[in-house]
């Protein structure tokens, strides 16, 4: 149980990796990536974790400030991860729009010649 | 590469990989521990700039340069999406919208509820110093909300609520200002994004000094960026065809 929620982040990056490798679909691709990046979400949220301890936020009206809760630097990176992402698969998104207009396919398999 | 030969290779890959994270993961303090060492850092650094959101206060002061990186990747996807979402040469973007029929009860919904998801919107970007918030998740709330216009009403009524050119202009603004804010720590001898503002007392709404700002800023850059990114798209989607021959 001390080490299960770690696993769960590296089966999330390794299936979402798996899901790239073996697409047949651009757009099945970029999803496939946003969940290898949910690994990392799970990761960083996981290390921040204690058990008992609240969130990180002290509130309004504030309440008494403690050391007693769960890491807020992972919390922040997992922020900017996830606003990373997806701005990253809309750019990947448009990039698919393109090839599917210019090839006529989003099929990677079918995507070999190069076009000048 | 065939197909075989990619998974193949892909096997080899993960299965390397898997070791060196798992053996990676046994090493970390266990889960739910209380080993924090950054949290035992972070927190009286932001209880000392009076910032009761501790994860604000990394986002937007302890970590702003971070954030500012973070900002300029935003900014560089957004523009990337947009110039690769242009009609092509041969496509135009007058493709008359064809009607579809929306329920009563979906149009109702949508419009009650336009204000209270803008109003939850700017609530979560100027509250982020001091609730779970600010400016990046207000900034998303605000740029999907004003979409209820299209699911709830029609796309012309979209279109006409949300000039482009304002919002492209928006999305430079944040960026700028939150630039602006570091720069104005730098002349004042704080270093650049430094909290100089005055701070004002820990748990009230203008606490925390260029949190607030900076979150406001973020706010700004975000929902114009969303904006922008689904405008283009729907564009794609409803707007841009081929050249209708004549």
């Amino acid at each position: 149980m001390n080490v299960y929620p770690y696993l769960v982040a590296v089966f999330l990056l390794v299936i979402g990796a798996f899901g790239i490798a073996r697409s047949h679909n651009l757009i099945h691709a970029v999803g496939c990536l946003s969940v290898a990046q949910a690994g990392t979400y799970v990761l960083l949220l996981a290390v921040g974790y204690q058990h008992g301890a609240g969130a990180p936020v002290f509130g309004s009206p504030a309440s008494t400030p403690t050391r007693n809760v769960s890491d807020p630097f992972v919390q922040a990176m997992a922020l900017t991860d996830v606003v990373v992402s997806a701005t990253v698969t809309a750019l990947l998104l448009a990039l698919s729009v393109q090839i599917g207009k210019r090839h006529g396919t989003v099929d990677p398999d079918e995507l070999s010649a190069l076009q000048g | 590469m065939t197909r075989g030969l990619r998974l193949l290779l892909f096997a080899g890959g993960a299965a390397a990989t898997v070791v060196l994270l798992v053996f990676g993961v046994l090493g970390l303090p266990h889960f739910g521990s209380s080993f924090h060492p950054y949290r035992d850092h972070a927190v009286p650094a932001a209880v000392s700039h009076k910032t009761a959101n501790v994860v604000s206060s990394i986002n937007f002061d302890l970590r702003g340069l971070d954030t500012f990186g973070e900002e300029t990747i935003l900014l560089a996807s957004v523009v990337g999406a947009a110039v690769l979402l242009r009609p092509a040469e041969d496509e135009d973007e007058k493709r008359p919208l064809s009607g579809g029929r929306i329920l009563d009860s979906t149009r109702l919904v949508g419009y009650l509820l336009l204000p209270v998801t803008l109003l939850i919107g700017l609530d979560t970007v100027l509250h982020g110093a001091l609730t779970p918030g600010g400016g990046f998740q207000g900034g998303v709330v605000l740029g999907t909300g004003i979409h209820l216009l299209y699911v709830a009403g029609s796309y012309q009524a979209l279109e006409r609520a949300r000039p482009e050119d304002l919002f492209e202009y928006g999305e430079a603004l944040g960026t700028g200002a939150f630039a602006c804010v570091g720069i104005a720590g730098l002349l004042a001898g704080a270093g650049f994004l430094g909290n100089l503002l005055p701070q004002g007392a820990f748990g009230s709404l203008l606490s925390s000094g260029s949190v607030l700002l900076l979150s406001a800023a973020v706010g700004v850059e975000v929902a114009s960026g969303v904006v922008v990114l689904l405008a283009r798209f729907l564009d794609q989607a409803l707007r841009v065809g081929k050249d209708t021959p004549r």
